[in-house]
C-alpha cells in the first residue's frame, strides 16, 4: 500500500463514515424518543437514491402512488376515528391538507419534464415524497402500539423493513442505479486527487450534524423531542404527546434516510435490497455509542467506514465479517461494566 | 372572586379500578373558579389516584366537566391543551436537561400556538423562585428535593393552566420548604389561580384552602369549608389509627 | 384428557401419511418438521423467555455445514480424523460449534438490556453467511454437494418418505423434552424471565443463566435441524441459512403463537403452506416475477401483533369449547418427603442491621445516616410519611441498592457487593409493593418458584423428568405453604385471578417458601379486607413465635400498633423516632410529621 491508494481508501472511508454517521444519529433518534429500533432506515436511503435515479431518468418514479395510497389510509383511520367521537374542524382541515399534499405530488410527477428539471428540484421532489412516509409509517403500524413491550416494536419494525424491501422491488425492479455526481470537477492536492462527491458527502453530512445539534439544543421543538426521550410522562403533562413526538422523530428520520441516499447515489450502485446492509453497519455505530450517546455513536460510525474502507484492501471477501465484529468489543465491554438486572420490560 | 357560581370543574361518580380493585367509587368534587380546593386523607385513601384520573392519566369512569365542557376518560395532551396543569407527585422532571430548559418546555403548548409572552412568565417565576433562577444551568437531576419541587410547579405554572393540581407538594421535604411551598400556593390564590391540592400534611393544607375534600378507601368521608375541618378531631382517627385519648394532642 | 386423544391421533395420522400423501406433499411435510424445529426453540426464547434472536438459520447453517465438511471432505485435517467421515461425528461436531458460539453470543450480550441479544445475532447472522459464501473449503457460494444420506439400523433414509420418519420423530422428542423442562423447576425459573427479573433474582434464581440455558437450547435445536436439513438435501449452500431466513423463522413463531410448543408446528406448517401460495398467486396479479409474497408476510405480521399477539395457536384455544381445553391440573404428592430446613437463629440474635447508611441520588438525600437492628424473633415497623424514603431504604436492606456511604451488614456479612440473589440464599426473603407474580401460573407454581433454591436437580433432568421426586418435594413444600397462610383452597387458582389481598398473602407464601431467617414485608396489608388483616397479623405472629426476624413496611396504623414488637420512624430520610407503639404513638414528632407542623 502506498500513500495514494491510503488516501483513495481513507476517502472511501470517511465518505461511508459520515454516511453511517448521520444514520446512526437518526437510529438513536429514533430509539430514544420512541423505544423503536428503527431496521427499515436503510430502505429510505435506497428509497431516496433510486427515485433520485428514476428521476434524472425521466422515469416516473412510482413512489408517489405508494405515498397516495398510504395516505388514502391514513386519512380514513383520521376520519373514522373522528366518525366515533366528534368531527373537529382543525382535524378536518388536516386530513385535507394530507390529501392535498398527496394528490399535488402525483400530479407534479405526472407532468412536470422530471429527466430536465435542475438537479437542486429533483432532491427537492424526491425529498417531498418521501419525507412525509416517515410519519405515516408511524402512525399506521407503530403508533397502536405505543405503549406494547419493545420486544414487539422491534418485531414489527422488522416487519416493516421486509415489507418495504418487497416494496421496494415492486416500485423500483431489480436492477441497480447510479445517479449523476453533484459536479463534474476534482481537485488535486499534491499528488492526491480528491474527487468532489467525497466532498459533498462530507460537508452535507457535517452540516446536518451541526444543524441537527442545533435544533435539539436551542429550539423548543428540539427540546421537547429531548424531553420526551428522558421522560415520557413529563413531556405528556406539558402537552407533548408521544404521537406528536413519534411522527417528528420519523419525519427527521425519513429525511435524514433519504439524503443520505441521495448523497452516496453518484458513488454507489445501489439496488432495493441494498438498504440493509448499510443501516446495519449505522446499527453497528449506534451499539458502540451504547445506544444512549450521540458523539461516541458518531465516532464509532466513521471507525466502521474506515475499517470497510481498509478491509476492502487487505481482505475484500470478509469486509463484511470484519464490520460487524467491531461490535464485539464493545459488547464485552459493557457486559463487564454492568451489574444492573433489567426490570419491567 | 365575584364568580361564585362558576364551576371550574366539576366532577361526578368517579370511578376507577387496579383490574377487580376499585380504587375510587364515585367521587364527587365541585372546584369554583378562583378556589384553592384540598383534598387530604391518610396513605392509600385513593388521592394520586384520583388526580391522576381528573387528568386522564388513568382510565376512569363517571363525568369530568371541566372549563365548561365534558370529558369522558380522555388523554392527557387534550386536558393539557384546555388547560390543565398537574405538578405530579413524581415531579417528572427532565432530569438530564437544565432548569432553564425545564421551565422553558412548561410553555410548550403556548409556544405552538404562537403566544410569543411565556418570556414574561419565566421572569415572574425567576422572581417566585430565586433559586431557580441561581440554578437555571444545572441539570434539573443535580437539585434538592425542595428545588425540585419548586422547578415542578414553576414548570407547571409556566403553561398558564387554568386549574393547577398538585399531588402532595410538601411530600419528602423539610418543613421550612414546606412552608415556603405554602405560602406561594397563598400567593397564587390571592391572584386569582385555581388549585386543587392534594396533601398528607392536613393541617398546612387546610389552613391555606377554601374548601377541604377527606378521602378515606376510596370514598369522600367528609367535606366542608377548610375552616370547619380543620378543627375536627375525626380528621387525626382517620390519619394514624389513633384512640380518642390522643385529641388533645391535636389541639395543642 | 382429551387433549391426550388429541395428540395420540395426531401421531397415527403422521405415520400413515407418507404412505398415502404423493412425494411433493411430503417434502412440503418434512420442511415444516424441519422448520417447526427451529421455531420450537424460537417458542422457548422468545414466547416464554421475552428475548429475541434472529441468528437461528444462521445456527441451523452451521449444524449444516458441520456435517457437509465432515462427511465430503477427502483430506479431513489431523484433528477432525477421529469423525471418519461419519454424519453422526458431523452431529456431534454441528452440535459442540453451535453450542460455543451460543455460549460466546449470550455471554457478550444476555447481561445487557433486551436489544442487544436481537442486535448481536442480527450481525452473527450476516457474519456468517458472508463466510460460507467466502470460505473455499466450504465450496463459497455454490456450496457442498454429495452429502451421504443417513443410516439408521441398517436402513439407508435416502428417499423423503424414510427421513420423514426421522424428522418427525425428532421434532417430537424435541416437543416432549420442551414441555417437560417448562413443566419443572428449571422450566419456572424460565417462565419467571418475562415476569420481572428482580423478583426471580430475590428468589435466588440465576436469571442470566436462565437466559443461558434457552438460548443455548434454541441453537441446539436449529443445528440439529440444519444437520438433518443437509442429509435430506444432500447438498448444502449459503442462501437458506442468511438472515432473510432467520427472520421467517422468527414469523412463524409469531404466526403459530409464541408462548405454546404446538404454536411452533402450526407457525411453520402456516407461514410454509402460506408463502407456496403467495409465490404461486402473487406474480399472476402484480405480474413479473419477485419476492412480492415478503410485503404480504410483513403486513400480515404488524397486523397480527397489533391485533393478535398471541398467534393462531390462541385463537384455535379460544375457538374450541372449554371442555376441551386443557384441564392440566399439577398433582401435589403428599406423601413425599418433608425438604429440609435450616436451623433458625437463637431468638434475640441481631440478623440484620444498618449502620448509618446513606443514599443520595444527584442532589437528593433518600436516606440519611439511617441505622437499625433486626433481632430473630421480633417484628419491626418502618413507618413514616409518603416520600419519607422508606423504600429506598427497604433497597438496601435488601440489596436491591447499594447505600452512598455506610453499610447493611446480615448475619454480620456487609452486603456492599452482594446482589439480591446472594443474600436470598444466604435466607433472606422479601415480598414487593407492587405485587410481583406471573399471573397466568397457578398459585401452587408461583409458590414453588420460592423453593427454587432448595432444589438441585438441573436442566438436564428436567428436560428427561428424571427429577420427579424433588419436583413432588418442592411441590408438597408450596402446598404447605400455602396451606399454612389460608390459600389452601386456591392451589391451582391462576395467581392473576385472585384479589390483591389474596395476592400479596400469595407472595408471603412464597418468601416462606425459600425457608428464610429474615423475612422482609413491603405494605403487606394494603388492599387486604379487615378479617385478611387480621389473619395476616396471626399468621406474622405465628411465624415471630418460630423465631423469625420480620421487618415491614407499612401505613396502616392500627395494623402495626397491635403487632409489631418495636417501630422506626423515618422523616426525610432520617431516623426520627424509635421504640415501642405506645411510644410512638404520643410521640410530638412523629404526630407533627404526619399530620403536618402546627406553626
Amino acid at each position: 500500500m502506498n500513500l495514494q491508494i491510503a488516501t483513495l481508501l481513507g476517502q472511501d472511508g470517511l465518505t461511508n463514515g459520515a454516511i453511517y454517521a448521520l444514520l446512526a444519529l437518526s437510529i438513536l433518534l429514533v430509539f430514544t424518543v420512541t423505544r423503536i429500533l428503527l431496521i427499515p432506515l436503510g430502505e429510505f436511503v435506497t428509497f431516496g437514491a433510486l427515485t433520485m435515479a428514476a428521476i434524472q431518468m425521466g422515469k416516473l418514479p412510482q413512489l408517489e402512488w405508494l405515498l397516495l395510497g398510504l395516505t388514502c389510509i391514513d386519512c380514513s383511520l383520521d376520519l373514522y376515528q373522528q366518525a366515533r367521537s366528534r368531527f373537529n374542524r382543525r382535524k378536518l382541515q388536516g386530513v385535507a391538507l394530507k390529501l392535498g399534499y398527496a394528490a399535488t405530488l402525483v400530479i407534479l410527477v405526472h407532468t412536470l419534464p422530471l429527466a430536465e428539471l435542475p438537479m437542486g428540484a429533483q432532491i427537492l421532489l424526491t425529498l417531498a415524497l418521501i419525507v412525509p412516509l416517515g410519519p405515516i409509517m408511524y402512525r399506521l403500524f407503530f403508533q397502536p402500539l405505543a405503549d406494547a413491550p419493545s420486544l414487539v416494536l422491534l418485531i414489527v419494525s422488522i416487519a416493516v423493513h421486509v415489507s418495504m424491501v418487497g416494496t421496494g422491488l415492486l416500485l423500483f425492479g431489480p436492477e441497480g442505479a447510479r445517479t449523476k455526481p453533484f459536479s463534474d470537477s476534482g481537485f488535486h492536492l499534491g499528488s492526491v486527487m480528491l474527487k468532489s462527491q467525497t466532498l459533498w458527502v462530507i460537508l452535507v453530512s457535517i452540516f446536518l450534524i451541526v444543524t441537527l445539534f442545533i435544533a435539539f439544543e436551542r429550539t423548543l421543538y428540539g427540546k421537547a423531542l429531548r424531553a420526551t426521550a428522558v421522560n415520557r410522562m413529563g413531556a405528556r403533562l406539558l402537552g407533548i404527546s408521544p404521537v406528536f413526538a413519534g411522527k417528528v422523530t420519523f419525519a427527521l428520520a425519513a429525511f435524514i434516510g433519504s439524503a443520505s441516499g441521495i448523497l452516496i447515489a453518484p458513488i454507489t450502485t445501489l439496488y432495493y435490497d441494498s438498504g440493509f446492509i448499510i443501516s446495519l453497519k449505522g446499527f453497528v455505530g449506534a451499539i458502540i455509542g451504547g445506544l444512549v450517546s450521540y458523539p461516541l455513536a458518531a465516532i464509532g460510525s466513521v471507525a466502521v467506514g474506515m475499517v470497510e474502507a481498509f478491509s476492502m484492501f487487505w481482505a475484500s471477501g470478509y469486509k463484511e465479517i470484519i464490520v460487524f465484529t467491531l461490535i464485539i468489543p464493545f459488547l464485552i465491554w459493557r457486559s463487564m461494566t454492568s451489574h444492573h438486572v433489567e426490570d419491567d420490560e | 372572586m365575584s364568580t361564585q357560581d362558576n364551576k371550574l370543574l366539576n366532577v361526578s361518580d368517579l370511578h376507577v379500578a387496579y383490574g377487580k380493585v376499585e380504587a375510587l367509587t364515585g367521587i364527587d368534587l365541585t372546584l369554583k373558579e378562583g378556589q384553592l380546593v384540598t383534598v387530604i386523607g391518610p396513605n392509600g385513601a385513593g388521592k394520586t389516584t384520583l388526580l391522576s384520573a381528573i387528568m386522564g392519566v388513568l382510565p376512569s369512569t363517571g363525568t369530568i366537566h371541566f372549563n365548561g365542557q365534558d370529558f369522558f376518560s380522555p388523554e392527557v395532551e387534550t386536558l393539557v391543551g384546555h388547560g390543565l396543569g398537574l405538578v405530579s407527585e413524581k415531579r417528572e422532571l427532565f432530569s438530564t436537561m437544565s432548569v432553564q430548559d425545564n421551565l422553558l418546555l412548561g410553555a410548550f403548548l403556548r409556544y405552538r400556538r404562537g403566544d410569543t409572552s411565556y418570556d414574561t412568565t419565566l421572569a415572574e417565576i425567576y422572581s417566585l423562585f430565586p433559586r431557580l433562577w441561581e440554578r437555571r444551568h444545572q441539570q434539573a437531576g443535580t437539585l434538592s428535593g425542595g428545588e425540585r419541587q419548586m422547578l415542578a410547579i414553576g414548570r407547571a405554572m409556566m403553561g398558564k393552566p387554568k386549574l393547577l393540581m398538585l399531588d402532595e407538594p410538601s411530600l419528602g421535604l423539610a418543613p421550612l420548604i414546606t412552608r415556603e411551598i405554602f405560602r406561594i400556593f397563598a400567593d397564587l390564590r390571592r391572584q386569582g389561580v385555581s388549585i386543587l391540592l392534594v396533601e398528607q400534611n392536613a393541617r398546612a393544607a387546610l389552613k391555606v384552602a377554601d374548601y377541604a375534600y377527606v378521602l378515606e378507601g376510596g370514598q369522600v368521608a367528609m367535606h366542608g369549608p377548610a375552616a370547619d375541618l380543620a378543627n375536627d378531631p375525626r380528621i387525626i382517627e382517620a390519619y394514624l389509627g389513633l384512640a380518642s385519648k390522643h385529641q388533645e394532642l391535636l389541639s395543642s | 384428557m382429551k387433549q391426550r386423544y388429541l395428540i395420540i391421533i395426531g401421531l397415527i395420522t403422521l405415520f400413515l401419511a407418507p404412505l398415502v400423501l404423493p412425494t411433493f406433499q411430503i417434502t412440503l411435510l418434512n420442511y415444516i418438521g424441519l422448520y417447526a424445529l427451529v421455531v420450537l426453540g424460537l417458542v422457548l426464547l422468545t414466547g416464554v423467555g421475552g428475548m429475541t434472536s434472529f441468528g437461528q438459520a444462521a445456527f441451523v447453517g452451521l449444524g449444516a455445514y458441520a456435517t457437509a465438511y465432515i462427511t465430503t471432505t477427502e483430506q479431513l485435517p489431523e484433528w477432525l480424523s477421529w469423525t471418519a467421515g461419519s454424519p453422526w461425528a458431523g452431529l456431534l461436531v454441528g452440535i459442540l460449534l453451535t453450542a460455543v458460539v451460543a455460549l460466546f453470543l449470550g455471554a457478550v450480550t444476555l447481561k445487557l438490556s433486551g436489544h442487544y441479544l436481537p442486535l448481536g445475532t442480527i450481525a452473527w447472522g450476516i457474519s456468517l453467511y458472508y463466510l460460507f459464501g467466502t470460505m473455499s473449503s466450504m465450496g463459497g457460494h455454490t456450496g457442498i454437494s454429495g452429502l451421504p444420506s443417513l443410516n439408521i439400523f441398517g436402513i439407508s433414509l435416502d428417499k423423503g418418505e424414510k427421513i420423514y420418519y426421522l424428522i418427525w420423530a425428532i421434532l417430537m422428542v424435541a416437543i416432549w423434552i420442551t414441555s417437560n423442562l417448562l413443566n419443572s423447576r428449571e422450566g419456572r425459573a424460565i417462565r419467571a424471565l418475562k415476569g420481572g427479573q428482580l423478583m426471580a433474582e430475590s428468589m435466588g434464581i440465576n436469571t442470566f443463566r436462565s437466559k443461558m440455558v434457552i438460548f443455548l437450547i434454541s441453537a441446539i435445536f436449529a443445528a440439529l435441524s440444519g444437520w438433518l436439513y443437509a442429509h435430506t438435501q444432500r447438498f448444502v449452500n449459503p442462501t437458506p441459512f442468511g438472515l432473510q431466513m432467520g427472520i421467517d423463522y422468527l414469523f412463524m413463531a409469531l404466526i403459530g403463537g409464541a408462548a405454546s410448543v404446538w404454536g411452533a408446528l402450526l407457525g411453520a406448517g402456516v407461514l410454509t403452506m402460506l408463502k407456496q401460495w403467495l409465490q404461486d398467486f402473487l406474480p399472476l396479479i402484480m405480474g413479473g416475477s419477485g419476492q412480492y409474497e415478503t410485503i404480504v408476510l410483513g403486513l400480515l405480521i404488524i397486523f397480527m401483533m397489533q391485533r393478535a399477539p398471541g398467534g393462531l395457536w390462541l385463537i384455535l384455544v379460544k375457538l374450541t369449547p372449554v371442555s376441551w381445553r386443557n384441564q392440566h391440573r399439577i398433582k401435589v404428592d403428599t406423601s413425599a418427603a418433608d425438604l429440609p430446613r435450616q436451623a433458625l437463629p437463637k431468638k434475640g440474635d441481631l440478623l440484620l442491621e444498618a449502620r448509618h447508611v446513606t443514599r443520595r441520588f444527584g442532589g437528593l438525600v433518600a436516606n440519611n445516616n439511617m441505622s437499625l437492628q433486626l433481632h430473630a424473633g421480633e417484628v419491626l415497623a418502618l413507618i413514616g410519611p409518603n416520600g419519607a424514603g422508606k423504600s429506598t431504604m427497604f433497597n438496601q436492606l435488601s440489596a436491591v441498592d447499594s447505600p452512598s456511604d455506610g453499610e447493611v451488614l446480615f448475619l454480620n456479612q456487609s452486603l456492599s457487593n452482594k446482589t439480591s440473589r446472594q443474600v436470598a440464599q444466604m435466607g433472606m426473603s422479601r415480598t414487593f409493593q407492587h405485587v410481583k407474580l406471573l399471573p397466568t401460573m397457578s398459585a401452587l407454581e408461583n409458590v414453588a418458584l420460592g423453593a427454587h433454591m432448595r432444589g438441585k436437580k438441573g436442566v438436564l433432568n428436567a428436560l428427561f423428568h428424571l427429577e420427579r421426586d424433588e419436583e413432588q418435594r418442592l411441590l408438597k413444600e408450596a402446598q404447605y405453604q400455602l396451606n399454612r397462610v389460608g390459600l389452601g383452597d386456591h392451589l391451582h387458582t391462576e395467581a392473576g385471578s385472585l384479589s390483591l389481598g389474596q395476592q400479596r398473602i400469595l407472595e408471603i407464601a412464597r418468601a416462606l417458601c425459600s425457608d428464610p431467617c429474615v423475612l422482609l414485608l413491603d405494605e403487606p396489608a394494603a388492599g387486604l379486607r379487615h378479617k385478611e388483616k387480621q389473619a395476616l397479623a396471626g399468621l406474622l405472629k405465628k411465624l415471630r413465635a418460630e423465631g423469625l426476624a420480620i421487618l415491614l413496611v407499612e401505613h396502616d396504623m392500627d395494623f402495626v400498633m397491635n403487632l409489631v414488637d418495636r417501630i422506626v420512624v423515618m422523616e426525610f430520610g432520617e431516623k426520627i423516632a424509635e421504640g415501642l407503639p405506645e411510644e410512638i404513638q404520643t410521640n410530638p414528632a412523629v404526630l407533627e410529621a404526619y399530620l403536618g407542623g402546627a406553626e
